[in-house]
């Protein structure tokens, strides 16, 4: 078995998280009758994580090149208040309320904040040279009291009508049809991918994987694809809603117009799009690979003439994006900003990261394993709150699984994995 | 063809290092210290911890930089102030510890900070892997593992990697800081047929080591510091182990070698010169 998934090039810690994601759901469907592997619950998941998942892209960087960002859920909070300020306060001076520009505009300027938050930190991490755990421990004193001051605390609310369908709701999804266009769209690009890079090996007489190989591994991918958008598409709308939508277009209710599928959220959206891009980014640019050679040795990478203060800025002020993202997703999901949003979201995201077998020790660590780490810890936070378990247990019980997959990762790392392979 | 007249480089060192003087808070590490490195020619640095060996090295590296003194390569004065300088001067230092990226394959390793990109900025992997299989195939012949990280590689593989690093910046003269310390008797031995390979390749090596064994056979030359100064250079041929031995320790040449005595030497009765050395 572990012969022949070597042979397919698959990541074995990878497997063990599906795996681990696997028994999660299935425990909890089998304790809950039924309830917890169902479209519904699945395309809720989908919406609860996408915050943190967003952060948790982001936050690898940030612990591969060997630092943390404690802060990620303060400057959640503070951009939240601030894009919610802008769009409800500010830009109606010029613009008419839910004018088709607010959203964007808002999400710009939370976007430019985000990044200058993060960059100052950066500085002074990287020129400063005061350790990231502080400075961030700081950061997260400071944004989360400025975030009080952006209103004097003060609920910003209701929020843009475009802007909130970036966190999901009734109408933030794309329903079937365009859900079964990014299916094709991303089925096509696996398939792109594996063959170019098979073509790219045999040009210069690599060696290349086994033709099986290649072909479970994009089966596999594409009918994973399948089996998500299908899902997805299978969760209807509630008959209200998509009566009161069919009436606003002014088509008559059927019964068979009445099942409007929710699809694609459009959180989840952002979030693969979040999580392609930077994997292009750390598998194919010289700034994704300078992260991983910093982490890998910090003066090795200054001596290959790599500017690792400057790279130190630019990562800080990368997270400081995403949780521009992020916050954008989660005021838009309450439909509100309050003072008090992302509260404690840096140990949710750290927690991610960590399930998501990135090393805190620097160097390690990928994109897709953050993302299936943020849903281990929706999963079982959602899946606790189904079965109607209290609030204390559920901390505990996360608690204590962060600690058992960070232990059960180096055990098995240690024993099977094979220094010569 | 007025360069006709220089291209005869072998009588011509490739770097010379004249009059260094370097002192820390009043501490000379350095003292009026000169070395020179010929091309093809494998030149050990030996010296206690202490005796300003790494000093000098690192001034050539661009690591430190010399109160006072020269530092000439092929014949023309530079100014080597940072690694980048010294690299533009093709000198490439092996540190120890400090050379590879752990949790970097070999081929990312071998190209870090001068990647091959595509006409749209994105990595070519292929080709610095087809470029890394070349070089390294010519270092190390049984070297297969470019893909999995440095980490899982024996000492001996990862100094292949680190040299054949230093050769893909194009370096004609190589520095390595204990090269073969905490490498195997095989791994040594290895290492050792590298070097031997990159000196009849034409390159200036200098090997800095505290422990004699690991140069004196790999050496042309042996440059031997105490305290900051140079207690004498010599061909290794003209010294047995027990002679170095006693320069290390003792920091004065020998007495039946005083004729042999080198540029820079502390004993000044020598009147030769580095000409009629070589």
């Amino acid at each position: 078995m572990s012969r022949l998934l070597s042979k397919m090039e698959v990541d074995r810690r990878l497997i063990g998280l599906a795996f681990v994601l696997l028994i999660i759901w299935v425990g909890f469907d089998i304790a809950s009758g039924g309830r917890f592997i169902t479209p519904r619950n699945i395309f809720n998941l989908s919406v609860q994580t996408a915050s943190v998942a967003v952060m948790a892209c982001g936050m690898v960087l940030i612990i591969v090149t060997r630092h943390i960002d404690l802060s990620v859920g303060a400057i959640l909070g503070v951009l939240a208040m601030i894009m919610g300020v802008v769009q409800t306060d500010f830009l109606p001076q010029f613009l008419d309320y839910n004018h088709p520009m607010t959203w964007a505009l808002t999400l710009l300027i939370g976007i430019a904040v985000g990044a200058a938050i993060g960059g100052i930190q950066g500085l002074a991490v990287g020129y400063l040279g005061v350790p990231a755990f502080i400075v961030t421990l700081g950061g997260l004193l400071v944004w989360r009291g400025s975030a009080w001051w952006v209103t004097q605390g003060r609920t910003v609310a209701p929020l843009d009508q475009n802007f909130i369908l970036l966190g999901g709701g009734i109408e933030g999804t794309i329903g079937a049809t365009w859900s079964w266009i990014v299916a094709a769209v991303a089925i096509a690009a696996i398939i792109y991918v594996a063959i170019m890079d098979r073509r790219r090996r045999l040009a210069f007489d690599f060696p290349v994987k086994p033709i099986w190989a290649e072909y479970t591994n994009t089966i596999v991918k594409a009918g994973l694809v399948l089996a998500v958008i299908t899902t997805l598409n299978a969760y209807h709308l509630p008959t209200r809603a998509a009566e009161r939508i069919l009436e606003n277009k002014g088509i008559p209710v059927t019964p068979e117009n009445i099942e409007i599928s929710h699809g694609i959220a459009i959180p989840l959206l952002i979030v693969a799009l979040v999580a392609i891009v930077l994997t292009v980014v750390v598998k194919r640019t010289r700034f994704g690979r300078y992260i991983f050679a910093i982490g890998g040795n910090p003066q090795a990478a200054e001596l290959a003439g790599i500017n690792v203060k400057r790279m130190t800025v630019a990562v800080f002020a990368l997270m400081g994006v995403l949780c521009a993202i992020s916050a954008a997703i989660s005021s838009a999901r309450l439909q509100s900003a309050g003072n008090d949003l992302g509260t404690l979201d840096e140990l949710r995201v750290i927690a991610a990261v960590v399930i998501g077998g990135t090393s805190l020790a620097g160097g390690v660590g990928t994109i897709y394993g953050a993302l299936i780490g943020a849903l281990v810890m929706q999963s079982l936070q959602s899946g606790m709150a189904l079965l109607g378990v209290d609030t204390s247990l559920q901390s505990i019980v996360i608690g204590l699984v962060l600690v058992l997959a960070v232990f059960s990762d180096k055990y098995f790392h240690r024993r099977y994995s094979d220094p010569t392979a | 063809m007025p360069d006709m007249n220089n291209t005869n480089t072998d009588k011509n060192p490739l770097v010379e290092m004249r009059d260094i003087h370097v002192s820390f808070g009043g501490v000379k590490a350095v003292d009026g210290v000169s070395i020179d490195l010929y091309p093809g020619e494998v030149v050990g640095v030996l010296g206690h911890n202490g005796a300003g060996k790494s000093t000098l090295i690192k001034i050539l590296s661009g690591a430190y930089q010399a109160d006072t003194g020269q530092i000439v390569v092929d014949g023309k004065e530079a100014k080597i102030e940072n690694a980048r300088d010294a690299r533009d001067n093709n000198i490439e230092t092996i540190y120890q510890n400090l050379a590879l990226a752990d949790n970097l394959d070999a081929t990312q390793n071998l190209f870090l900070g001068r990647e091959f990109v595509d006409k749209f900025g994105f990595l070519d992997d292929a080709a610095m892997e087809h470029k890394a299989r070349e070089v390294l195939h010519r270092l190390n012949p049984n070297f297969k593992k470019f893909t999995s990280p440095v980490s899982a590689l024996s000492g001996g593989q990862r100094q292949s990697v680190a040299i054949a690093r230093a050769l893909l910046f194009e370096a004609r003269v190589l520095i390595m800081d204990e090269p073969c310390a905490a490498l195997g008797v095989h791994e040594t031995k290895m290492v050792c047929e590298l070097i031997n390979k990159l000196k009849h390749d034409g390159l200036g090596i200098l090997l800095i080591s505290h422990d004699l064994h690991d140069v004196f056979d790999l050496s042309d030359r042996l440059h031997v510091m105490k305290n900051g100064k140079l207690v004498g250079s010599v061909r290794t041929e003209d010294v047995t182990h027990d002679d170095v031995l006693g320069m290390i320790i003792l920091g004065k040449m020998p007495e039946h070698l005083l004729h042999l005595a080198g540029p820079g030497a502390t004993n000044a009765t020598n009147t030769q010169t580095s000409e009629t050395l070589l």
